[in-house]
C-alpha cells in the first residue's frame, strides 16, 4: 500500500517544510529543539625541527611543480587487528586510484616513501604533546602504543597514518561549562593533494610525517557558537606552550555534528575556527533534511527491500540525449545510462544545503567513488534540462511518480557508478548516513568518505611500545605555561577589553604582556591595549624588513624605563620598531624626532598658553584645559606621564 | 589457565590474576594517572612485564603501566576472530592451471598477538579474498610446505621444494609459483637453479618487501605478476619477480643465479648482477630484455638433482682476517670453502699457510668476489698467481652466494675435487658467463646531474 504521492517539491518549498533559517536568525533555543550536538577533533602541528617517524627536516614546504621525482602507488584494504574490512576501505578500494608522489630531495627520504621502517619516535614532539595533555588534566598513558589508522585515499604511502594516544580523558573549562575530553593522540601529518581528477591524484610530500596531535573533545557543544568557543580555547591552550606552529595549515578542525535522530557526520578539515558556526548549522539542516526525506520515502514505500533501481544503457544516437553526445564523447568511448528510482519524484531536487539539494548527495558520491567528474549526472527535476525526460520514461514505462537521472563516463566506472547511485538512494530510507564531509568556503560540505570506524586501527607491528616514565612526566609538569583559564582570568581582573583577551591569547603574549606589568610597573589595560590594539593594527598594515619579535617590546619598555622616559613613548616608536626590528632605540627615537624636555621646561609654558588661549576669547576652564593639553601633548609624550599632565592642567585651571 | 592470560608474565601476570581479568576483557582500570577503558589485548612475549595492553573504544591500543593501577574491573568479554575472508576461488578450464607453492614469508599474511609480528596465512581462498585479481588470470591451487621466515630456509627445505616441484611438473602443471620470504630468496632461487634443471614451465619464486597487512603493500602486485608469469611465461626457468622500480608499475624477471637482495627495506630490493634481468612483466604483458632464455616446453620433463653438503662455508675476507678462522673450518670438516675476495678476487699473505693446510686436508677453496659486480682475475697481481698455485679455484663472476650455494650443491654430488671443480665451472644456467654485458653494471650516484634529471623523467 503507497502513500499518495504530491505534486514535485521545489528546493524552496523544501527548504521551507525543513524549517530551514540563515545562521544569524537562529538562537541557541533552535538547536536545542533539533538536539544538535557537535564535537571536534583539533590537529595542531608541533613545532619540532625533525618530523616523527625520520630525520628529515619539518616545515620545508615545496611548490605543486617544484620535485625531484615522483613514485605511483595504489593501495588495497586489509583487515583490522579485529579482523574486519574497514567500511571507507573498501570504499576506497572500489575508487581504484593511481596516487602519484613528487618528491622534493630537501624534505623527503625513503621512509616517506615508505620504503623503509620508521625510526624511533621523535622525542621532542612527544614531550609536546605530553605537555599539552597535562595542560587538558588529562589521563597519561604508561605505554605508547603506535598504531597504523588506515587511509586509502594515498595522502599517506604507506596506506595508514602512524598514531598514538598519549591521554585519554580530560576537560576544558569553557565560561559556561566543563567540555570533557576523549584523547589526545600524536600523529604524523600527511601529504599535501595537488590535484584529484579522474583516476589520476597527486600529492607532495612535504607535510608528510610532519608531527601532530588530535585532541578529541566530548560531543558536549551544544550550539554552533559552543563548539566554535570551544575551538579557540583548544588553540589558545596548544598555543600557550609556544612549542606549536602557526600559520596556514599548522591548525586544522574536523567537526563532529548530529541531531535528534541523525548520525555523527564528520566534516574534515576546517582551516579557520571562524567557520565552525555557518558549518555545524548548515549540516545541523541538512541531517533534518535528509531525515525529512526519509519520512517521505517512508509514507510512500512500505520497505526499502521492495524498492528496485532501474538502469538502462542509452545510445549515443539516442535523441533523447542528442545534444550530449558530441563527437569528442563518441571518440573517447563515453556511455550513458539512465537510471529510475522508483517514487522518487520530488526528492533530488529536495533541499539540502543552502543551494543544494538531494542529487547532489548522489553527484558528490559519483565523483569521489566512481571518479566521474562534474558535472557528472543530470536528472529531470533540474531547472533547464537539454534531455527530452518524457520520451525516456515512455520509453522505458517508467512511471510518473518516479525519478530519472542520467550519468556518463568511461564504460569500466559506470558500473561502480550504478551501484553508489543504488546504494546512496538506499540510505535515504535510513536517514542520514555515515560521512566524512570536506567543508567549503562558502559553509557548505561535500562527501568525502565513508566515516571510518574502529576497524581501520591495527598495531604497528614496526615499532614497539614505549613506556612514558612518570619522571618524564613530572619534568614537564614543572615547566607548564599559566592554564589558559587563570590568564583568562587575570586579564579580567586587570579589565583588558574581550578582543585584546582574544589576540593576546591567539598569540601566545600572555606571559610577555604579564612580564611588562609586573616588571615596570605599568598600567595593565595600557600594556594590554598597547599589544592588542597599537601592535595588532601595525601588523595589519607594515610588513617588518626582518623577524619581528615579541620580546623586542620588553625590550623597549626597559629602554624607556632606563632613560627615565615615559612608556607613552612607546606608541609614537612601535610603527618604527615593527618596521626595522634591528633598529636601535637611540636610532628610532631620531627617527620620530622625539626631544627631551625636563618637566619644568614643559610647566613653564602653561602661562603663555594661558595668555594665549584667552586671547582667542574664551572663557569656560575645561575647554581650556583641553585645548592646553592639545598644545603640549607632542612635547610632553614621553617626557611627562600625559595623566600627571593633565592634572597639573587641572590644578592651574582651577587657579 | 595460562591460556587466558595470553603472553603476560611477572607483575603484569600477577596483576591480572589478583583482579581476576582474562585477556578480551572489557575492562575499566583506575589508575594514579586516571581511569582508562578497554579491551585487554594479549601481550607480546618480548614486551615487559611492566604494562598491560588496552584496545580503547576508538580502536587505539595503549599501555597501562602496572605499578599505577588502583583497580581493576572486568565489564565483559570479547574475544577477536582474526580471519582473511576466505571465498572458493573460481576456475575455468580455459585458464593456465598455476600452483603456489607456500614456504612462508609475507605475501599474504595476519597478525601474530603473541610476537607482535606477522605469520603467514596462506589458502587459495583467502588469497583470492585478498587478490581477487588472481581468478582471471589462471586456476590457482597452493600447498603449504613449511611455514618459516626466510632466514630459516635450509637445505632440507631446498630438497623438499625441489621434489615438490618435479611432482607438480610431472602432474602436468603449467607454471609453479614458490613464495618464499625476501631476505634468503637468491640463495633458494639459486639451489632450485641447479636442483630443478630443464624445467618445461616457468618456475617464479615470489615474495614481499612490505607486509600484505598494509595497504600500500607490493605483495598483491607481485604476487600478479607471479601468477602471470607461471601463467603465460614463455620462460621455463628458475626465476625471481619483484618489483622492479619502487613504484606500483612493472615486476622483473630475474634469473635465479644472478639475482641479489640489495636494499634492506626497499620495494624494488632484487636486482640481477652481472648481467641484465630476463624480461619485465605487468600483467597482461611479458616483455624479454635478455636475448638468451629456456622456452617453455610441452613435455614433461624435467632433471632433478636433489643434492646437498651442509659442510660449505662462505668467507667474507677482511683485512687482517686471520689464518685461523680457515683452519677452524678445516679442524671442524668443512668440505668446501667459498671466499668473497676483495678486488679482483684476493687475499692477503698471512692466510697462505692456513690455505696450504685446508687444500692438503682436502677442503675445496672457490674465489669469489665481494665487488659483486665482476670476474675473478687471479692472475693480474701475484697475490692471485700465489693463490692459484696453492689450489684455490677462481669461480668466474659467480656472485658469493651463488658459489655457495653451488658449492654445497656439487659437494653433495661427488667429494672428488676434480669432479666438483668441473661441476662448479660448469655453467648450470648464467651463473657463469662468458662476459659481462657493457650495461649490466649500472649502480646510479644519486645527486649527479644527470642522474637526477633521469629520477624526475621516470618513476623511481
Amino acid at each position: 500500500m503507497r502513500g499518495k504521492i504530491q505534486s514535485p517539491l521545489s528546493e524552496a518549498n523544501s527548504g521551507a517544510l525543513v524549517g530551514y533559517i540563515p545562521l544569524h536568525k537562529a538562537s541557541s533555543e533552535t538547536y536545542r529543539q533539533m538536539g544538535f550536538k557537535c564535537g571536534l577533533e583539533i590537529h595542531q602541528q608541533l613545532k619540532t625541527a625533525k618530523k616523527l617517524f625520520c630525520r628529515c627536516p619539518a616545515g620545508i614546504y615545496q611548490q605543486a611543480e617544484d620535485y625531484n621525482a615522483e613514485i605511483i602507488r595504489h593501495m588495497r584494504p586489509t583487515l583490522s587487528e579485529l579482523g574486519e574490512y574497514d567500511g571507507t576501505a573498501l570504499m576506497e578500494f572500489k575508487t581504484r586510484k593511481n596516487i602519484t608522489y613528487r618528491l622534493k630531495n630537501e624534505n623527503a627520504c625513503t621512509y616517506e616513501i615508505d620504503d623503509t621502517p620508521p625510526f624511533p619516535i621523535n622525542r621532542e614532539a612527544l614531550s609536546i604533546a605530553i605537555e599539552i595533555a597535562l595542560l587538558l588534566k588529562s589521563s597519561i598513558v604508561g605505554e605508547l602504543h603506535i598504531t597504523r589508522k588506515q587511509y586509502l585515499d594515498g595522502s599517506i604511502p604507506t596506506g595508514f597514518q602512524r598514531t598514538a594516544i598519549v591521554s585519554v580523558e580530560g576537560y576544558i573549562p569553557l565560561p559556561a561549562k566543563n567540555i570533557r575530553m576523549i584523547q589526545l593522540s600524536i600523529e604524523e601529518d600527511s601529504c599535501r593533494e595537488v590535484s584529484d581528477i579522474g583516476h589520476e591524484r597527486i600529492y607532495t610530500t612535504d607535510r608528510l610525517g610532519m608531527p601532530l596531535i588530535e585532541m578529541v573533545t566530548a560531543p558536549e557543544m551544544l550550539n554552533p557558537q559552543e563548539a566554535a568557543a570551544a575551538a579557540h580555547f583548544l588553540r589558545f591552550l596548544a598555543r600557550s606552550t609556544g612549542k606549536v606552529r602557526t600559520g596556514i595549515g599548522a591548525a586544522r578542525q574536523d567537526v563532529n555534528v548530529s541531531i535528534s535522530g541523525g548520525t555523527r557526520v564528520e566534516i574534515k578539515g576546517v582551516a579557520h575556527i571562524s567557520r565552525i558556526p555557518r558549518l555545524t548549522h548548515n549540516e545541523a539542516f541538512r541531517q533534518r533534511a535528509l531525515l525529512e526525506i526519509k519520512k517521505i520515502l517512508g509514507k510512500r514505500i512500505k520497505s526499502v527491500e521492495e524498492w528496485q533501481m532501474a538502469y538502462c544503457k542509452v545510445n549515443a544516437q539516442n535523441p533523447v540525449i542528442a545534444s550530449l553526445a558530441t563527437q569528442a564523447n563518441k571518440d573517447d568511448g563515453t556511455c550513458f545510462y539512465a537510471v529510475n528510482l522508483p517514487d522518487f519524484v520530488g526528492l533530488l531536487s529536495f533541499f539540502t544545503q543552502p543551494g543544494k539539494c538531494f542529487s547532489d548527495e548522489i553527484s558528490d558520491r559519483l565523483k569521489v567513488i566512481a571518479c566521474l567528474e562534474k558535472p557528472n549526472l543530470r536528472h529531470h527535476e533540474e531547472k533547464e534540462s537539454v534531455i527530452d525526460w518524457g520520451k525516456l520514461r515512455r520509453e522505458n514505462k517508467w512511471k510518473q511518480t518516479d525519478a530519472q537521472l542520467l550519468i556518463s563516463g568511461q564504460p569500466e566506472d559506470l558500473h561502480t557508478a550504478l551501484e553508489t547511485i543504488e546504494e546512496r538512494c538506499r540510505l535515504a530510507f535510513f536517514g542520514v548516513p555515515n560521512e566524512t564531509r570536506k567543508s567549503l568556503k562558502d559553509g557548505t560540505t561535500i562527501f568525502e568518505r565513508v566515516l571510518p570506524g574502529p576497524d581501520r586501527m591495527y598495531p604497528d607491528t614496526d615499532s614497539a611500545p614505549l613506556p612514558i616514565s612518570e619522571t618524564l612526566i613530572e619534568e614537564l609538569r614543572r615547566q607548564l605555561p599559566t592554564a589558559v583559564e587563570n590568564s583568562v582570568q587575570m586579564m579580567q581582573q586587570w579589565q583588558f577589553p574581550q578582543d585584546v583577551v582574544g589576540y593576546i591569547l591567539k598569540n601566545n603574549l600572555f606571559p610577555l604582556v604579564k612580564k611588562n606589568i609586573t616588571d615596570f610597573n605599568l598600567q595593565p589595560v595600557f600594556v594590554a591595549t598597547f599589544f592588542g590594539h597599537n601592535l595588532k593594527h601595525i601588523e595589519g598594515w607594515i610588513t617588518p624588513a626582518s623577524q619581528f619579535d615579541y620580546e623586542r617590546i620588553y625590550a623597549l619598555f626597559a629602554f624607556l624605563r632606563q632613560e627615565n622616559l615615559q612608556p607613552e613613548l612607546a606608541k609614537k616608536m612601535l610603527p618604527v620598531i615593527y618596521h626595522y626590528p634591528n633598529m636601535d632605540f637611540e636610532s628610532v627615537l631620531l627617527t620620530i624626532a622625539f626631544k627631551k624636555h625636563s618637566d619644568d621646561d614643559i610647566l613653564a609654558l602653561i602661562p603663555d598658553l594661558k595668555t594665549k588661549f584667552k586671547d582667542i576669547g574664551r572663557k569656560d576652564d575645561a575647554a581650556m584645559r583641553e585645548w592646553m593639553m592639545g598644545q603640549l601633548r607632542s612635547r610632553a609624550i614621553g617626557n611627562i606621564a600625559l595623566k600627571a599632565l593633565w592634572e597639573i592642567l587641572d590644578g592651574g585651571c582651577d587657579e | 589457565m595460562s591460556d587466558i592470560f595470553k603472553g603476560y608474565k611477572g607483575a603484569a601476570l600477577k596483576t591480572l590474576k589478583k583482579y581476576k581479568i582474562r585477556v578480551w576483557s572489557d575492562a575499566s582500570i583506575s589508575t594514579s594517572r586516571g581511569d582508562f577503558k578497554g579491551i585487554v589485548l594479549p601481550r607480546a612475549e618480548n614486551d615487559d612485564d611492566r604494562h598491560i595492553v588496552l584496545k580503547l573504544i576508538t580502536g587505539y591500543n595503549v599501555g597501562v603501566a602496572v605499578d599505577s593501577i588502583l583497580n581493576m574491573q572486568e565489564d565483559g568479554y570479547k574475544e577477536a576472530h582474526y580471519k582473511i575472508p576466505e571465498k572458493e576461488f573460481p576456475t575455468s578450464p580455459d585458464k593456465p592451471n598455476v600452483k603456489l607453492l607456500g614456504t612462508g614469508g609475507t605475501i599474504a599474511s595476519r597478525l601474530d598477538y603473541r610476537t607482535g609480528a606477522v605469520i603467514p596465512a596462506f589458502s587459495p581462498g583467502e588469497l583470492y579474498g585478498a587478490v581477487p585479481e588472481l581468478a582471471d588470470i589462471c586456476n590457482l591451487s597452493t600447498e603449504k610446505l613449511f611455514a618459516v621466515f626466510s632466514e630459516n630456509m635450509g637445505p632440507k627445505q631446498y630438497l623438499v621444494l625441489a621434489k615438490a616441484i618435479e611432482k607438480e611438473i610431472k602432474n602436468g602443471i603449467d607454471g609453479i609459483v614458490v613464495g618464499h620470504g625476501t631476505d634468503t630468496m637468491h640463495h633458494t632461487a639459486a639451489a632450485l637453479s641447479f636442483m630443478v634443471q630443464k624445467p618445461p614451465v616457468p618456475i617464479v619464486m615470489v615474495g614481499s618487501q612490505r607486509s600484505s597487512d598494509r595497504p600500500s603493500s607490493d605483495a598483491a602486485l607481485n604476487l600478479i605478476h607471479a601468477a602471470y608469469t607461471a601463467a603465460e611465461a614463455d620462460i621455463a626457468e628458475v626465476m625471481v619477480c619483484m618489483f622492479g622500480p619502487t613504484s606500483d608499475e612493472y615486476g622483473l624477471l630475474h634469473r635465479g643465479t644472478r639475482v641479489r637482495k640489495m636494499h634492506s627495506s626497499y620495494r624494488s630490493t632484487f636486482r640481477t648482477i652481472g648481467d641484465i634481468p630476463i624480461a619485465k612483466v605487468r600483467w597482461g604483458k611479458i616483455t624479454p630484455l635478455h636475448k638468451k632464455f629456456s622456452r617453455r616446453r610441452n613435455d614433461r620433463n624435467v632433471e632433478i638433482y636433489p643434492y646437498f653438503e651442509e659442510r660449505v662455508a662462505l668467507l667474507d675476507y677482511y683485512p687482517n682476517m686471520h689464518p685461523d678462522i680457515i683452519d677452524s673450518l678445516v679442524e671442524k670438516g668443512y668440505k668446501g670453502i667459498v671466499i668473497a675476495g676483495t678486488g679482483l678476487g684476493h687475499m692477503n699473505k698471512p692466510v697462505y699457510p692456513a690455505i696450504e693446510r685446508a687444500i692438503k686436508a682436502g677442503v675445496v677453496i672457490y674465489m669469489t668476489v665481494q665487488t659483486l659486480w665482476g670476474f675473478v682475475h687471479m692472475f693480474v697481481y701475484e697475490t692471485g698467481r700465489d693463490m692459484v698455485a696453492k689450489g684455490v679455484v677462481p669461480a668466474e663472476n659467480m656472485l658469493p652466494e651463488v658459489a655457495y650455494i653451488k658449492l654445497g650443491w656439487a659437494l653433495g654430488q661427488t667429494n672428488d675435487p676434480g669432479e666438483v671443480k668441473k661441476l662448479m665451472l660448469t655453467p648450470v644456467c648464467d651463473e657463469i658467463t662468458e662476459g659481462e654485458p657493457y650495461n649490466g653494471y649500472l649502480v646510479y650516484q644519486g645527486g649527479i646531474p644527470e642522474v637526477e634529471e633521469f629520477l624526475k623523467k621516470f618513476h623511481k
